[in-house]
């Protein structure tokens, strides 16, 4: 306890209602990128940062919104722990309590509740350019003087009130500013307030008055706990108890009544309102996008649009991309002319791995850019709201929406976004399903089946659509599948459902550029990491065994082939056909292929999709390489759509049909080849047996369902 | 508008203002809803119905929530308007 303040700089919390704009204040104060979305629960986890104040540094602690200090949920819990202090970590020295000025009687309910708390406050004050673009006026002095402590307005995007901001978090520290607020409840309560409280300080219990109070109006306080070896205190409690709420009143709602008529009146007091803060605009728009019919023709065109505009946009940059790869192929590659197995590994190996994988960068970042569009603009909440009612019949809650929905970037933290939900019950069943959900990491799969075997044939328009169609075929699954576990695995209570419908906002651009930046690293150090890994592995088990021996026997039997036999393939092509069927990986893959025949697949696909365990976009790279080395033996490496189309069945028949194609995408639709994923589910239910259960239900509907769509798919079409 | 008390709002039309009176006998209304401001003497606009019929969406004070029929059901209500 030597350390003190100055010594080891301030922390102060970013506390207060959810969507109230802490998280882009924490960013205009640290220069982070954390997530900020135009929704209530975009951040559900502590997260910290450091600034400079005018006196030493500032630690800045983000947390999730709350609604109150009695929280519901995963994520409300971690912001009231941050607040009331979790045994063995320090409390912040200051509580910056965010306050939106357009909502200001929830905002001032919650903060009603920080003044037990006994840390120094300031109030900062969001969301005043809107009240001034209404053309309200908002008198600043006035709530500062009602409320004992400073209020500083910002503008969190524009940089506006960080400084002063700053300087009020040490004056707070130095004045110890505590939050002096007079709630005004009525006599009937403080009488016996007084007294309980007199009685508790004679048998030496040290509490606040606030403390008895919430103890009287509600039996479920922390208080009632702590003096339950003092039974004439409990029984203290339950007679005044029982005195003012007589049969019927409820003593939360007294609580409840009491502070809101409290801010009602200073929102009165301190916002000249012309009129109400104006709706129009958000009205207006609600009522295309909320509208009974054209709301879900809006939801559907507008997903529609999302995944076809992946799929057009992207096409210029992946060429761009493809031709750096091969330029840096073509570079490299003479270079190491005179070490052929090294030069193997680089161009064959890694080069040709990452690049198949890199190709794919422009798509996620497009989907990335688009989803964070969507939470910026505040549409998410609408969406849930039409969707509550269909997820309800399949046992999740309106509020799984958007946790499914942002596991269409990425499920992990889709998986996250989960906390949200109070009720444990509609939390796992959402956390199980949501790895079904057809997440950024399929698409390279989807777009190089899709690019080979449907655009050629039918397409661009065609190809966006089979496109939207596989990001339906694990929400289709996910129906069934929360149906059964919601009857066999998930017990619990159902909790309400209150989500706030913000007003509309247009997306802040830095917010969306920072989202697609900071998921194009995270996918570029996936991609250099367990992607140049496997690949380098890969290319090794592809690679030996070899000797001198095994060449002459494979050249000698080429020879012994009949001329008819031998067709146009090469003596080189031979050998290096019969070269990658022998390697470790060929032996490995033959030996499991028939687990895979009935889909479809031969030992290369198969080989490819259990490389791709750890992550799913290893499977292209993978293929890229097994590919590339037992298919054309020419110089410029040829495309792998190309040399997909060309792969045989060893009796000449083509490998890849539309069948196989579309039963290789359902597979990776369905399967759960993902660590990462993995991992978070472990994480957010505390143990690996829902983990496993997951990998365990997704990879058996993915066999199955692959099977189902070759087999039926080649005895119907034919081929196609 | 009759102003007798009624308990839920049943299929509420869109445009109705209600007064909420109370919590029902023998139920508990959930805490959320009193935290989010539905408190007895809090009046509100019915302003969306969802496609399915629920959940509706409510002008609170200014602030829009959407809520489902089912938790309204706790409460006691009057129109007034
Ligand atoms: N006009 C305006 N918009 C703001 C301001 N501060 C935040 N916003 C917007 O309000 C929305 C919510 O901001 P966030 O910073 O994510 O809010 P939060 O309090 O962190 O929200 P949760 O993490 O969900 O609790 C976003 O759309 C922001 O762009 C402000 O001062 N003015
Ligand atoms: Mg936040």
């Amino acid at each position: 306890m030597a350390r003190t303040v100055a010594q080891r700089g301030l922390t102060a919390a970013l506390v207060g209602v959810p969507n109230s704009g802490k998280t882009s204040l924490f960013n205009a104060l640290t220069g982070s990128s954390q997530k900020v979305g135009n929704y209530a629960g975009v951040t559900v986890e502590k997260v910290s940062g450091r600034t400079q104040g005018p006196d030493g540094p500032i630690t800045i602690i983000d947390v999730p919104g709350l609604y109150s200090m009695r929280p519901v949920s995963a994520d409300e819990t971690v912001a009231a722990e941050v607040i009331v202090g979790r045994a063995g970590e320090a409390r912040p020295d200051v509580l910056v309590c965010v306050v939106d000025a357009t909502n200001l009687e929830r905002n001032l309910y919650f903060l009603s509740q920080l003044s037990g708390a006994g840390i120094p406050t300031v109030v900062a004050l969001t969301m005043v350019d809107v009240v001034q673009r209404d053309r309200n006026s908002l008198d600043v002095d006035r709530l500062a003087g009602e409320l004992g402590v400073e209020v500083v307005p910002v503008v969190a995007h524009r940089g506006q009130g960080l400084l002063e901001l700053k300087a009020a978090i040490g004056r707070a520290v130095e004045g110890r500013r505590l939050l002096d607020i007079d709630l005004g409840f009525p006599a009937a309560v403080r009488e016996p307030v007084f007294r309980l409280h007199d009685r508790l300080a004679r048998a030496g219990v040290d509490v606040t008055r606030s403390e008895v109070r919430e103890a009287l109006l509600d039996e479920g306080a922390a208080l009632n706990d702590k003096l339950a070896n003092l039974p004439e205190m409990v029984e203290a409690f339950v007679e005044e108890r029982a005195r003012l709420l007589g049969a019927h009143a409820d003593g939360r709602t007294i609580d409840a009544q009491t502070r809101y008529a409290w801010a009602g009146r200073i929102r009165r007091e301190v916002l000249a309102t012309s009129g109400q803060l104006d709706r129009r605009t958000t009205d207006a728009i609600d009522r295309v996008l909320t509208h009974r019919v054209f709301g879900l023709v809006v939801f559907v065109g507008l997903m529609y649009l999302v995944f076809q505009s992946i799929y057009t946009l992207a096409a210029p940059l992946m060429d761009i991309i493809e031709a750096g790869v091969g330029a840096v192929k073509g570079w490299v590659s003479p270079m190491l002319a005179g070490a052929p197995l090294l030069q193997s590994a680089v161009v064959d190996g890694v080069l040709t791995g990452m690049g198949a994988v890199l190709v794919f960068l422009p798509q996620i970042c497009i989907l990335f850019a688009l989803i964070a569009v969507l939470e910026g603009t505040g549409y998410l909440a609408r969406a849930a709201f039409l969707m509550d009612r269909l997820l309800g019949w399949c046992g999740l809650s309106g509020r799984a929406f958007i946790p499914l929905l942002s596991s269409f970037a990425c499920a992990v933290p889709g998986i996250m976004a989960a906390r949200v939900m109070p009720d444990a019950r509609s939390r796992l069943l959402t956390v199980l399903v949501a790895p079904l959900m057809s997440c950024s990491a399929r698409l390279p799969v989807y777009v190089l089946l899709i690019g080979a075997f449907v655009e050629p044939v039918y397409g661009a328009w065609w190809a966006g659509a089979a496109l939207f169609a596989m990001h339906f075929v694990g929400l289709a699954f996910a129906v069934p599948v929360v149906a059964l576990l919601n009857r066999r695995v998930a017990r619990g209570r159902r909790l309400p459902f209150v989500l706030e419908l913000p007003r509309y906002q247009w997306p802040r651009v830095r917010d969306v550029v920072l989202t697609v930046v900071s998921r194009a690293k995270v996918f570029l150090t996936t991609a250099g990491t367990i992607i140049l890994v496997m690949s380098i592995a890969i290319w090794a088990l592809l690679s030996f065994p070899r000797s001198e021996a095994m060449e002459a026997r494979y050249r000698a039997d080429y020879r012994a082939l009949a001329a008819t036999q031998r067709g146009d393939v090469t003596e080189e092509n031979y050998l290096q056909m019969r070269s990658t069927r022998d390697s470790y990986l060929g032996q490995f893959g033959r030996a499991i292929e028939p687990v895979f025949v009935p889909a479809g697949f031969d030992w290369r696909l198969t080989t490819a999709i259990l490389a791709a365990f750890p992550a799913r976009e290893v499977v292209v790279s993978a293929m890229g390489i097994i590919f590339d080395l037992g298919g054309e033996a020419d110089e410029e490496s040829p495309d792998l759509r190309q040399a997909l189309k060309q792969a045989t069945w060893p009796d000449g028949r083509p490998l890849v049909t539309v069948w196989t194609a579309a039963s290789l995408m359902v597979f990776f639709a369905l399967c759960a080849q993902c660590m990462a994923t993995l991992a978070a589910i472990q994480r957010e239910t505390g143990s690996w047996k829902w983990a496993a259960f997951a990998f365990g239900y997704m990879t058996l509907l993915a066999y199955v369902a692959a099977v189902a769509v070759y087999q039926l798919g080649s005895r119907l079409g034919a081929g196609g | 508008m009759d102003s007798k008390p009624i308990a839920g709002l049943g299929r509420p039309p869109r445009g109705a203002r209600y007064r909420v009176l109370g919590v029902r006998d023998g139920r508990v209304c959930p805490e959320r809803l009193l935290e989010m401001g539905m408190i007895p003497g809090a009046e509100f606009t019915v302003t969306k119905v969802a496609p399915l019929g629920d959940p509706i969406e409510v002008d609170l004070g200014g602030s829009r929530l959407c809520l489902r029929r089912s938790e309204a059901a706790d409460l006691t209500f009057e129109r007034v308007g």
